[in-house]
């Protein structure tokens, strides 16, 4: 196998299952069992396939690996994929989580298990896509693509208010990608080309970058998602299925982080020094504010959802901050928001398949009958609250370290968050988990099965490992980062530069003086 | 100049005008002359034809030729565009087979109608003077008024071919007008003369001519403010008829809007720019929300080419070569998803009778699960969501507004294509969503099979798009050297 192909191999390989999916026949039960281990296969064998990239990859550089190029749509529009040490580990990320997705589904969807099966696949394929595309048109089709698989997940396999909530989801999430593409285009016509690679070092004129950076802005803040274009984000979280509660807060929300560190930071360095106090004030904003909402949450779903708002907010003020450690502070937490916040998902999808609701009050006590339960939710509670020793803390104290170097009174506000997140997700963990059991039908609860133990064991894992040990990450990121870092903070010094030679000039033609 | 008198003019570029003229003419003969000839007799007679004519047509070179004292032109953007209307007009012809026979409706003149007005349509697309220009263009309306009424028993059906009749009557009026003026202001009627004249400048008496020509030529692309008729007609017109309508004609008219701004009046772009701005912004802005509130799916999809028809405008309002290049490309893509959304209409069948409302639909995805997801990719497809075919053809529209600085037309545009977005999106939820009503009753072959070509047209396009990019660029090629 060439280095060059294995990206495609990983990107199409699940697009490959869900066509096999496709062609299984037989009575529903066959069918059903059939596709769900097909399903699982491919994940499984694509996750496996993915970790060679991790192996093979080239940490000291900070070029794109893996890198293959074909013609596509002509006019230097071409079909591009490749890895540096930013997008490679949201590759492994979305990979990692999918089995857990599939594994998640096993028991809870029963009805058109087929069509299911094949939106994830498709889903996963265009996820990959979008981590590995090098060519900006290519990447917007992998990013909206997503919508569709997505709304069908929500709108077929939802709860009951899912229709709403379908709707709400695909047309924010347009509403703010389109915006994007004109500016894509906008940007093809300036550099004459979509290739990434080029216009990384393409230079964009200071007044074209404002716009540039506020039509990408509007996709990725929509996405992450943003304080105040954040509401849609509970109510698709509340209506999806479990694993596409996983999928959505674990990797699509990325996809916006990703966006920033990818575009908006090395394409429009001068906008993005020029906006970075506004997005500082919304993460700010999204931190305390969404962290308060949280608290008065009396459904476990939406309370992880203001929750994931919340830590998002860490991760936009990290990048704007642009220092080595806001920025690989963001893509830490990035990731592990990925894996804990998609493990409370499964964690609460657990509860939901026994007892088919979501309220907080509905419950009390599970400890009594499900310690095995009570210890997986605790370990994944503490690495959203970022207790030191799990991977929550590392990010997090990474975004405000690089914060406080840039600003002390965003840093020290965000701070507040981190007891907040405290306040809300002890309370959930004490009103599910702790107490008597005060209703009957609480005590037939039975613990973790095998299969959701198998699931959310190298969730526990993961979480503890990273939170130790977080150096494999960060090696990966280092080179890749600090390159970033310094080509935005050498871009935005000539400019400075510039304008303050201009302004001198300018001030002695005043004055008079030659 | 007695010469230019006696002597015959060159017969060989106007080829494919003459067969499908003399085809038309057989097959009447036909009809009239065999006992009991059926739709089906004359339709599969039509579609031979077209496939010769199509041979011819490929068999042409891509070089400008002019004949008939260059009243007719044929280079490679006819071309292109005659093979796309035959593509469509052999697709209606297809689709109405079983429809018409089901619907008792079964009579010979029909295909031989589709021919005449395809007859229209090429005279339309290789105009190179104004009257060229309204010959073929009532060639071909004469032809739609009739077949638009075609189903003469159903009250609908008449209403809509009178409503049709009457409003197209009016446009051409307006057209006729305009045209007069142009002429009177210019001294020809002959393009290349009225842009030769106008190069030194033009005064207000032409651009009002150009007004009302473009007036009554908007009309037949269905753009707001001269939409009016659609919704009804499309509703009332049989349902393959409403399918020819909404595919060869419109591509037909916005050929020969091409031709005219470009051949006649490149000179004047600053002003027909802004009308054009204009239009496509009305057009996508109305049909977007005029959309939303609709429950029969054959009105829907009329508003839906109302805002389509907005989509390409903005290629066009771009003024440049990258502008007509993806007028050509989006028409390709929304004839080709026209066919396979109007196929998926025509499979609404019960043991009653065909059925038109939204919620038929409902929890189509249970009974037939791949009917259900063609139709649902059509749709997302129509909304232009990626990676489906209609992304690309909004795709290159919108990049070259960008490229002109139409920025508020881009940005207009894509707002309302959100707003589009909800009501085919809603399609999809009834069919995938909502709790199953009754069956469809099964469909006939060749539908599946102009479905199936469809469906994977629209799906695929993204794997392979070359040809028709090229396709499309080298058609500009011939127009704006």
């Amino acid at each position: 196998m060439t280095d060059g192909s294995i990206l495609s191999l990983i990107t199409f390989l699940p697009l490959a299952g869900a066509l096999l999916i496709a062609f299984v026949r037989g009575d529903e039960a066959t069918v059903a069992r059939n596709v769900r281990y097909v399903a699982l296969w491919t994940t499984g064998f694509t996750f496996i396939l993915s970790l060679y990239i991790w192996w093979k990859f080239d940490p000291t550089t900070a070029d794109f690996q893996f890198v293959q190029e074909t013609e596509w749509l002509g006019g230097s529009i071409n079909y591009h994929v490749g890895v540096d040490g930013i997008s490679m580990l949201f590759v492994i990320l979305t990979t990692f989580l999918m089995p857990a997705c599939i594994l998640a589904s096993w028991d809870a969807i029963q009805t058109r298990v087929k069509e299911y099966m094949i939106a994830f696949l498709v889903l996963e394929t265009l996820m990959i896509g979008v981590f590995c595309s090098l060519d900006l048109v290519q990447f917007y089709i992998f990013f909206e693509g997503g919508l569709i698989p997505m709304y069908l997940i929500i709108g077929v396999w939802g709860g009951p208010r899912r229709i709403y909530a379908s709707f709400k989801f695909f047309l924010y999430t347009l509403l703010g990608s389109l915006l994007m593409l004109l500016a894509i285009m906008a940007m093809y016509w300036d550099a004459g080309t979509t290739d990434i690679t080029v216009l990384l070092t393409h230079e964009f004129p200071a007044g074209m970058q404002t716009w540039l950076w506020l039509a990408f802005f509007a996709s990725f803040a929509v996405k992450m998602p943003m304080w105040p274009v954040h509401t849609w984000l509970p109510d698709a979280h509340v209506e999806a299925p479990t694993a596409g509660s996983v999928i959505l807060a674990g990797i699509l929300l990325k996809m916006g982080g990703y966006g920033f560190l990818r575009f908006s930071l090395p394409m429009f360095p001068l906008a993005s020094a020029d906006f970075a106090p506004f997005v500082f004030a919304l993460s700010v904003i999204a931190i305390v504010y969404t962290s308060l909402v949280a608290l008065v949450q009396e459904d476990m779903k939406k309370l992880i959802a203001y929750s994931s708002v919340a830590h998002m907010g860490f991760v936009t003020m990290g990048i704007f901050a642009a220092n080595q450690q806001g920025v690989q502070g963001s893509i830490f937490q990035m990731l592990s928001h990925g894996w804990v916040s998609g493990a409370l998902f499964l964690c609460v999808g657990v509860i939901y398949d026994r007892l088919h609701t979501r309220e907080i009050s509905a419950y009390g006590g599970l400890v009594n009958r499900m310690p095995l339960y009570a210890v997986a939710f605790l370990i994944f509670t503490m690495a959203n609250v970022g207790l030191p020793g799990t991977s929550g803390f590392v990010g997090e104290f990474l975004t405000l370290m690089g914060t406080f170097m840039v600003n002390t009174w965003v840093a020290a506000l965000a701070a507040t968050g981190v007891i907040l997140s405290a306040g809300y997700a002890l309370y959930l963990y004490r009103r599910v988990v702790f107490g008597e059991i005060q209703r009957d039908v609480l005590k037939s609860m039975k613990d973790l099965n095998m299969r959701e133990a198998l699931t959310l064991a190298p969730l526990i894992a993961t979480t503890l490992f990273f939170g130790i040990y977080p150096t494999p990450i960060f090696d990966i990121t280092a080179v890749s980062v600090e390159h970033l870092v310094a080509n935005y903070h050498a871009a935005v010094e000539a400019h400075q530069t510039a304008m303050g030679s201009g302004m001198l000039t300018h001030l002695a033609s005043l004055i008079g003086i030659q | 100049m007695e010469t230019a008198v006696t002597t015959l003019p060159a017969f060989s570029p106007a080829l494919p005008e003459m067969l499908l003229a003399a085809g038309a003419l057989l097959l009447l003969m036909y009809g009239v002359f065999r006992k009991h000839a059926t739709a089906r007799d004359t339709a599969y007679g039509a579609l031979a034809l077209f496939a010769i004519v199509c041979g011819v047509l490929i068999g042409q070179s891509g070089g400008r030729v002019t004949t008939f004292e260059g009243m007719f032109v044929i280079d490679g953007f006819t071309k292109y565009v005659k093979i796309l209307v035959l593509l469509a007009a052999a697709a209606a012809i297809i689709m109405s087979m079983n429809f018409m026979e089901r619907e008792k409706i079964d009579r010979f003149e029909f295909p031989v109608l589709i021919v005449l007005a395809t007859l229209g349509m090429f005279a339309m697309v290789s105009a190179n003077s104004l009257i060229a220009l309204y010959l073929g263009l009532e060639l071909q309306s004469l032809a739609l008024y009739v077949i638009a009424a075609f189903n003469r028993d159903s009250t609908r059906s008449t209403e809509a071919g009178l409503k049709y009749f009457v409003l197209g009557a009016l446009s051409s009026g307006m057209l006729l007008y305009g045209a007069s003026m142009v002429y009177g202001f210019t001294g020809s009627v002959d393009f290349n003369v009225i842009a030769h004249v106008l190069e030194a400048g033009a005064n207000t008496g032409v651009i009002f001519g150009l007004v009302f020509v473009l007036a009554g030529l908007t009309f037949k692309i269905s753009a707001v403010p001269f939409h009016m008729w659609t919704p009804d007609v499309y509703e009332g017109a049989p349902t393959p008829v409403t399918a020819f309508f909404a595919g060869a004609p419109k591509l037909a008219a916005m050929a020969l809007i091409i031709n005219l701004l470009y051949g006649a009046f490149p000179h004047l772009l600053p002003e027909w720019q802004q009308i054009i701005v204009f239009i496509s912004i009305a057009s996508m802005v109305l049909a977007a929300f005029a959309a939303i509130g609709q429950n029969n799916i054959k009105r829907l999809m009329a508003y839906s080419s109302i805002g389509h028809m907005g989509y390409a405008l903005v290629g066009l309002a771009a003024g440049t070569p990258e502008g007509l290049r993806g007028v050509l490309i989006y028409m390709t893509i929304y004839v080709i998803m026209n066919i396979g959304v109007f196929c998926c209409i025509l499979m609404m069948r019960r043991q009653e009778g065909m059925v038109e409302s939204i919620d038929d639909l409902a929890g189509l995805s249970r009974h037939q699960p791949l009917l259900a997801f063609v139709f649902a990719m059509l749709m997302f497809s129509l909304a232009g969501i990626p990676p489906l075919a209609g992304f690309f053809g909004k795709f290159y529209v919108f990049m070259a507004a960008i490229q002109a600085h139409l920025y508020p037309l881009a940005v207009i545009g894509v707002l309302s294509s959100v707003v589009g977005a909800f009501y085919y999106l809603r399609i999809v939820k009834v069919m995938y969503f909502d709790e199953p009503a009754e069956a469809f009753e099964p469909m006939p072959g060749e539908l599946t099979a102009m479905l199936t070509i469809s469906g994977i047209f629209t799906m695929l396009f993204f794997v392979y798009p070359l040809p028709i990019i090229a396709g499309a660029q080298s058609a500009v090629a011939a127009l704006m050297p």
